[in-house]
């Protein structure tokens, strides 16, 4: 279990680098398509919040690759050392 | 920590935090169930479409704001205690739904309304962003260990019963107004949408009340007594790998996947059934009122039996139903309202005239309903609204409405259908709270389990009926198009939950 934990890791980051880009590609299409207000803020806001959450998903992912999450803590001390 | 259970026995706490917490859902949640309305008064009228995206951008601004509620008011529930930080968060969000309701219109300040309504809506996103955690780590800290998921279910009710406390307001509200129901419906349009926002300064101010009796949690006094509270909760939630990798866990496992079918159920639905199936205003909002009635008792069954079988796979088996039945279940309420290829009865349509004289004014409003039968039950109705002049001569017709009335069967095939979306969100929702306790210590818990949840609800959860609806516009030969969004979220948080959470219940979250 613990190897498919790691080896997920990389997809999670495959995934967060490949769907981020795909909204970013999305947002300027639409843009491009109807350069209103409306559309530019609705797009960027998507690519602005999305932005930390995709590299939340990298971190996840990298953490995971590095053996992180092999055990979970049991204790408050264990997250807190 | 004895004395202090006497004074406030877990009934009262259950309470008094449930009660502060359903009030600032409802303010939160009339907003969005009123958003038509709320678009035609406070944005440059044109493209309807635009106006409602406008309005659902202003609705996803109080969702994106949540997760900073969460770490500004987490960081205070910290280090202050958690009784005054979610006594804060009561005040600013009451505030902020009655100066809602104050604020004039479009067409009387320009683009002051648009701006001063958005910076309201932010208000309440931040003070949203700051309760849940309170309550829920509040509740929690006084729970039993063997009972957590079984106490803090009651608080998991509080958004969903929110909800429903909005509908049925808006309801009673709309119906009100005049004897005569058009007329009532249009003096609802014009200003009596205001009076939801009015009242909840009465039911926050009750609110109030009951909380400033309440004691602050044991645990938090007995951290703050040995000194021993956090210096920077934010700095230690997320700077320290130990924790931050819990935090992206319960955010990536849980409660992003919890927040989309939350979403999913409760308001994409209610989108879908009006927008799509044009289901009359009211039976929409009938029917999920029925349905959130039924389910609602589930929360707490799914929490307590959290506390028997542990977390983790009830949560994820909500999941799971909701990945593998969203597009079915949304298929048969369209193929249940449909009336494209059913045969009308042409002998039955009726037509019914109403002129309403403006007192006064020179024009009087002819609202013009037809009534059109189909053989499965539904009945079409069209109104439109037309300006006559006294001169009798000019005729404006200014808006046209198109909604099916469903008959009884298929009403009811429609409750059970947003009931079994409910359920799914009571099994993902109704042990989180108890979930999300458990994986972080005292000393930053109010911040550590606010952040991932608003993320999940926020970020993720509350933008779905946006997404679902922007998906719908750009690829328009499918209806169901939108559902994809919460079912791949739905669908990688499984993965995730499934593979990387533990089913342990903590037994002791007092360190």
């Amino acid at each position: 279990m613990n190897s498919i934990k790691k080896y997920l890791g990389l997809v999670w980051i495959f995934l967060a680098i490949a769907s981020y880009s795909i909204l970013l590609k999305t947002t300027v299409e639409q843009i491009n398509a109807k350069p209103t207000t409306d559309t530019i803020i609705q797009w960027s806001i998507f690519a602005i919040i999305f932005l930390p959450i995709a590299i939340g998903l990298v971190i996840f992912g990298w953490l995971a690759w590095k053996g992180a999450y092999e055990q979970l803590p049991v204790s408050s001390k264990e997250v807190e050392d | 920590m004895n004395a202090t259970m006497d004074k406030n026995p877990i009934r009262k706490v259950i309470f008094a935090s449930s009660v502060g917490t359903l009030i600032e859902w409802y303010d939160f949640y009339i907003f969005g169930s009123l958003a038509p309305i709320i678009a035609a008064q406070f944005f440059p009228k044109g493209n309807p479409t635009a106006a409602l995206l406008s309005t659902l951008a202003t609705f996803a601004a109080g969702f994106i704001v949540r997760p900073f509620g969460a770490l500004v008011f987490g960081r205070l529930g910290d280090k202050v205690g958690r009784k005054y930080t979610f006594l804060l968060t009561l005040v600013l969000m009451g505030g902020s739904t009655f100066a809602i309701g104050l604020v004039p219109g479009y067409e009387t300040i320009g683009f002051a309304a648009p701006l001063l309504v958005l910076l309201l809506r932010l208000i309440q996103g931040l003070a949203l962003g700051g309760e849940y955690g309170g309550a829920a780590t509040y509740v929690a800290e006084y729970s039993p260990p063997n009972r957590r998921g079984f106490y803090t279910s009651w608080i998991q009710t509080t958004a969903t019963l929110g909800l429903l406390l909005s509908l049925g307001v808006i309801l009673i509200t709309r119906k009100s107004l005049a004897e005569d129901e058009a007329a009532s419906i249009r003096a609802f349009e014009s200003w009596g949408w205001r009076i939801p926002f009015w009242l909840s300064i009465v039911l926050v101010g009750m609110s109030i009340y009951i909380r400033l009796k309440m004691q602050e949690s044991p645990l938090f006094s007995k951290l703050k007594a040995e000194g021993k509270t956090s210096t920077n909760p934010i700095k230690e939630s997320l700077m320290k790998r130990s924790n931050l990798k819990m935090v992206l866990l319960a955010l990536f496992g849980a409660t992003m996947g919890q927040g989309v079918v939350w979403y999913t159920g409760q308001f994409y639905a209610q989108t879908f059934l009006e927008n799509v199936c044009k289901v009359d205003f009211e039976q929409t909002r009938t029917i999920l009122i029925w349905a959130i009635v039924f389910a609602t008792p589930l929360f707490v069954f799914f929490g307590n039996w959290s506390d028997k079988v542990g977390r983790k796979w009830i949560i994820m088996g909500g999941l799971l139903l909701a990945v593998v039945s969203y597009r079915p279940i949304y298929r048969m309420m369209l193929d249940l309202t449909k009336i494209e290829t059913v045969v009308m009865d042409d002998s039955k349509t009726k037509i019914e005239r109403v002129i309403s004289p403006m007192g006064g004014k020179a024009y009087s409003l002819q609202s013009t309903t037809t009534y059109h039968f189909y053989q499965n039950g539904i009945t079409e109705k069209k109104t439109s609204t037309d300006t006559l002049f006294n001169s009798g001569v000019e005729k404006i017709q200014t808006q046209v409405k198109s909604a099916r009335l469903v008959p009884d069967d298929i009403y009811w095939s429609l409750v059970a259908l947003i009931f079994v979306q409910i359920v799914f969100v009571t099994m993902v929702y109704g042990p989180i709270a108890a979930f999300l306790v458990e994986i972080f210590p005292t000393k930053i818990r109010y911040t550590s389990m606010s952040l991932p949840y608003h993320l999940g609800n926020g970020v993720f959860g509350g933008m779905t009926p946006f997404i679902a609806v922007l998906l719908g516009t750009i690829y328009t030969n499918d209806v169901l198009v939108g559902l994809w969004y919460p079912i791949a979220i739905a669908a990688v948080s499984l993965l995730i939950g499934v593979i990387y959470l533990t089913n342990r219940i903590d037994p002791n979250v007092n360190d």
